[in-house]
């Protein structure tokens, strides 16, 4: 794979995140140099693509990830990408070190910067990538990276609510934008970004062009924080303010006008984006400038101004003309630089005097000169003064917002929006300084108030350095850098404009001068007012935000509770019944919809109907006596058991007859083990129930016998039907010749689809070390602590008589089986042995082997009991489940080395003494793992439970000794 | 002998879910195993009814696909069953791990009423 400047800026904040996570706990200071030298590779390798990007050629890295779905991952720099990319490597760069003195040493900086750097990444992902798809994962990576930033302080209520309600609302948008991207794919018929930059009239003239504008615009105007959306910015507040500066300036909120930008070529234009972008631009630059008036926290002052001047540029781009787009991606850059200041500015002023509520700010100028300047002259950007780069871009927004584009109501009053919003601006921002510098200082503060240290306030006077520099000679600073963005978003068709900050005396001159001159007058007008305002008049209930905790409730408390109730329920039983009932009505709407049709009858066996009137007896009496009659209806189910087997030995399948008959065999012993653990009959229970229990009884009878019928009927119609084309043939085909076996159904689990058994036989290991785990702490009922009542009997008797042993009847009662047990143990291994070698010719094979040997295990249980098994017999299940994983994985693993696919096989016949010729596979040594780990499993297992009883009695025992100790002491 | 063991099939499945809608946990852990032979002879029986052609190959390993039964039903039975023994035993050693804390076989472990 070639290393590629582009993959490094995107994956590098990534790395570095990890590695920051590995530093030691305290290391504030590595932990800053690691991201500040991070984000200072990210500008650098930026800035050395800035010639291949200025010649209009887009640099792209692509890495092929599925490519049959046409789906690759693409990395692509153009200027408008390079541009934005600069943007936030810089003003990440000035994050971190403004972090460096923000942030307090009793937070976990570790974290804080893991999240920055994620957060970096995926924005540097969103601005370079090269495909829809990959830019929408992206996307959604700023998305949980900002709920994590916002939700930093995480012990605080705001912080977690302001977080939630940020990620709720930027990922349903970008759950949207997915889907429309997915639109859009569909009309392009490629994702890839330079394609559908091209398809620009395709889409547009597409049936699907509404509903896809529909979707992508709702994931843009959430991420920005647009009206109707607007809500969740001013609830981010609660972040650390770094977090805030990166967020409203560069980035997250950025995203939105990036990628309306980015779609700009191939969206815009339409009346639709034009109606919905003016609206929602237009409400959020006026309302977002209303409301920051209001605000009297300063954090929040400064988050409703980026709505309104996010707002700004959703205009501009709503317009459709080149003109509009210039300014916009102009004013991008300008409200990136003077709002990050600004928010540096805020929390410095938060910092040293521990409060940033306005009202109680007053008079600072005196403590701190050189962020008060370095904050009026950021607020005069903010308000569009001249000779600072906010009033280029909002004089060319002035001037664009005059000329008629779509002639409507909507472009009609766009001047007068447009002059209103920023008569607002200049209100809060005249606001802004007054209330904090200006005036008689309070007669304290939290604080006592002095400059910050250098490099705290550097990031600030670097930042109103540019908005300066670009607001005074913006032809020599910007102008190239800009013209490349530009060029690269509107090829053919970028406009001739002028970056002058003198075009003469014009309309949107008259513009800027009205809007400065009345959002002056406003604030001698109501200044006094905007201070002891409680909130915004005039929007009474129009409350985003109450409209969405409404609708949070409503959907994650009362709907869930609705469904909840409905269908919830503690009990098993009800949960079966409709877990059933849903089962057969799925199996039934086909059936009655289609119908059923039935092959020609097959050929009658009376003997085969015989065998299973005996198995369909033994099932329903096990049904019908399961409840009282536990160890008929065992040895009822243990003959049903014996039926299927003799069934697959019938009808040719020799392998499943044998494993069903030792499985048979060791389940008996495993429900015979458990039954001692049940409690005694209870006479109660014999009791009818009343009407509502028969007809309870009834409805499951129905229900069972609804369910038996259909898969009758369903198993009757396939097996008269001919077979299709099945992969039977394949498999019977090349068994032998590529798995070297002849006994298809063993080279099927341990060749063809050895990966399959891999799983199942770790399933097996896991579920046995869970009952071993289970039993580990078992605590039997009360009821059945006791010897059981049988060894009761039986040591009295032994008691009674002088000449017994105690418990003599219960170790002597099975004398002549338990020996033969104990003589056929051999045997048994002798047998599994044999089942296992044969496997892969003739049927047998490692399960049946593995099961049959566990057999062989608990047989001894049964014959000698367990003290005496274990006294002379280590078995060591664990060891058994391990080793058998670990040979069946090495097996596995050994063609990896030899350049072969994982479980790749190989065979040969190899000459054993005595044996013969025996084929060796390697897949018989696969199949070694599995006998291994079915041993251990099944005999862990069992012995589990079989333990049990000695525990108990050992316990019981211990009781016994400690009452009669009581009596003794007392007599 | 398709007809016997469909009704077979049929006949395992309606007592095993009669079982596994009853109160006792016993009656549970019986009810699933006979949905479990049903299962697996469902299974089995998509790979269509044949007598004595099971999927052995001769000597020399060639094989005319017709001659045999389908091995793919079978390969996917054989590991059923051996699972199958293991989550029976898993039920088993919950339920009576339950019974020991809540002194109840009931399968929600308290009587209902």
């Amino acid at each position: 794979m070639e290393h590629h400047p582009l993959l490094f800026i995107v994956a590098l904040p990534f790395l570095a995140g990890l590695a920051a996570v590995l530093l030691p706990t305290d290391s504030r200071t590595p932990v800053t140099w690691l991201a500040g030298l991070t984000m200072l590779a990210c500008v650098a390798l930026t800035f050395s693509l800035y010639p291949a990007v200025s010649t209009g050629e887009p640099v792209r890295y692509t890495v092929e990830w599925m490519p049959s779905l046409g789906l690759d991952f693409v990395l692509r720099m153009d200027g408008f990408a390079w541009i934005f990319a600069f943007l936030v490597s810089v003003i990440g760069f000035l994050v971190v070190i403004y972090t460096r003195y923000y942030i307090s040493p009793d937070d976990p900086v570790r974290r804080f910067y893991l999240f920055f750097l994620a957060f970096t990444g995926s924005m540097l992902g969103v601005v370079l990538s090269g495909s829809l798809i990959v830019l929408v994962v992206f996307w959604e990576l700023t998305s949980i990276s900002s709920f994590l930033l916002i939700g930093y302080w995480h012990h605080n209520q705001a912080a977690r609510d302001g977080a939630r309600m940020a990620f709720t609302v930027t990922a349903i948008g970008g759950l949207a934008l997915l889907a429309g991207v997915l639109l859009i794919g569909h009309i392009v018929g490629s994702y890839d970004l330079d394609v559908v930059l091209a398809s620009g009239d395709l889409i547009r003239s597409h049936d699907y062009y509404v509903p896809a504008l529909l979707l992508v615009l709702l994931g843009a105007l959430t991420k920005s924080a647009q009206f109707p959306f607007h809500f969740w910015l001013p609830n981010a507040m609660a972040a650390p303010t770094p977090v805030s500066a990166f967020l409203h300036s560069a980035t997250m909120v950025k995203a939105g006008v990036f990628l309306m930008a980015r779609l700009w070529p191939v969206l815009s234009g339409t009346p639709e984006w034009f109606v919905i972008l003016g609206l929602a631009g237009m409400a959020s630059l006026v309302l977002g400038a209303y409301l920051a008036m209001f605000q009297h926290d300063l954090k929040g002052l400064l988050a409703y101004s980026t709505i309104s001047h996010l707002g700004l540029i959703t205009m501009l781009l709503s317009l459709g003309s080149p003109l509009g787009a210039v300014a916009a991606i102009f004013h991008m850059l300008n409200h990136a630089t003077f709002k990050a200041s600004l928010f540096m500015a805020a929390g410095i002023i938060d910092h040293e005097t521990g409060t940033r509520d306005l009202r109680r700010l007053s008079g600072l100028f005196r403590f701190m000169p050189i962020t008060g300047t370095l904050a009026m002259v950021a607020s005069a950007a903010m308000a569009g003064v001249p000779l600072l780069n906010g009033f280029l871009s909002k004089e060319m927004f002035f001037a664009e917002a005059v000329e008629t584009h779509a002639d409507s109501w909507v472009d009609r009053i766009a001047p007068y929006a447009a002059v209103l919003g920023s008569a607002l601006a200049v209100t809060y921002s005249i606001r802004l300084i007054h209330s904090i510098f200006l005036g008689a200082p309070p007669e304290s503060f939290p604080r006592q108030p002095h400059e910050p240290p250098f490099w705290m306030r550097f990031p600030v006077m670097l930042l109103v350095a540019a908005c300066l520099v670009v607001g005074i000679i913006p032809g020599l600073t910007v102008g190239p850098f800009l013209h490349v963005a530009v060029a690269s978003v509107l090829g053919d068709a970028t406009p001739q404009y002028s970056l002058a900050v003198w075009h003469g005396v014009n309309l949107p001159l008259a513009m800027s001068v009205a809007a400065l001159v009345a959002g002056a007058v406003l604030y001698l007008l109501i200044g006094d007012y905007l201070e002891r305002a409680e909130s915004a008049p005039l929007l009474g209930r129009l409350n985003g935000q109450r409209i969405f905790e409404q609708a949070m409730v409503a959907v994650s408390w009362r709907w869930a509770r609705i469904v909840e109730d409905l269908f919830g329920t503690r009990r098993l039983q009800p949960q079966m019944r409709l877990l059933v009932a849903a089962a057969v009505a799925a199996g039934a709407v086909p059936l009655l919809l289609s119908g059923i049709a039935f092959g020609p009858f097959g050929t009658p066996d009376l003997a085969f109907a015989g065998l299973w009137c005996v198995g369909m007896g033994c099932a329903l009496f096990a049904a019908y006596q399961a409840k009282f009659h536990r160890l008929a209806a065992l040895a009822m189910l243990g003959a049903t058991g014996l039926v299927t087997c003799t069934t697959f030995f019938w009808l040719s399948a020799p392998d499943l007859a044998a494993t069903q008959l030792v499985v048979e065999i060791v389940t008996t012993v495993l429900i015979l083990l458990g039954l001692r653990w049940l409690p005694k009959r209870s006479e109660s229970l014999l009791e009818r129930g009343g009407l509502w229990d028969r007809v309870r009884r009834a409805r499951d009878l129905a229900i069972a016998v609804l369910a038996g019928i259909g898969m009758t009927l369903i198993s009757y119609a396939v097996m008269t039907r001919a077979p299709g084309e099945t992969i039977a043939g394949f498999f019977l085909d090349k068994a032998y010749s590529e798995g070297g076996g002849r006994n298809v159904v063993n080279v099927i689990l341990v060749d063809f689809r050895g990966f399959d058994t891999m799983g199942e036989i770790t399933v097996l290991g896991i579920v046995a070390l869970t009952v071993f785990a289970l039993l580990r702490r078992f605590r039997p009922a009360p009821d059945t602590i006791q010897r059981p009542e049988q060894q009761l009997i039986q040591r009295s008797y032994d008691e009674a008589e002088p000449d017994r042993r105690a418990d003599a009847t219960a170790s002597d009662y099975l004398y002549v089986p338990s020996i033969i047990m104990q003589w056929m143990f051999p045997v048994v291994i002798v047998l599994a042995a044999y089942l296992f070698l044969r496997g892969h010719d003739a049927p047998g094979g490692g399960f049946a082997a593995g099961v049959a040997m566990a057999a062989g295990f608990i047989l001894q249980y049964m014959a000698a009991g367990t003290v005496w098994v274990e006294d002379r017999l280590r078995i060591l299940p664990v060891v058994w489940i391990g080793g058998g994983l670990l040979i069946a994985a090495l097996t596995g693993a050994v063609p990896i080395l030899l350049g072969d696919a994982f479980l790749t096989s190989y065979f040969q016949y190899v000459d054993l003494p005595l044996l013969g010729k025996v084929p060796l596979a390697s897949a018989a040594l696969f199949d070694l793992g599995v006998f291994s780990l079915v041993v251990g499993a099944t005999v862990l297992m069992l012995i589990a439970i079989a333990h049990q009883s000695i525990r108990r009695l050992r316990a019981a025992r211990q009781e016994e000794e400690r009452q009669l100790e009581e009596r003794q002491a007392w007599s | 002998m398709e007809l016997t063991l469909a009704i077979a099939i049929g006949v395992l499945t309606g007592s095993g879910v009669w079982l596994v809608f009853r109160p006792r946990t016993y009656q549970l852990v019986i009810g699933l195993s006979l949905l479990s032979y049903a299962v697996n002879l469902f299974i089995f029986s998509m790979g269509r009814l044949r007598m004595g052609a099971a999927p052995v190959l001769g000597a020399d390993g060639v094989a005319n696909p017709a001659d045999y039964a389908d091995p793919v039903p079978q390969a996917l039975v054989l590991t059923a069953i051996v699972i199958g023994f293991a989550t029976t035993a898993l039920l088993l050693v919950v339920l009576l791990v339950s019974r020991g804390l809540t002194g109840s076989d009931h399968v929600d472990g308290r009587e209902s009423r």
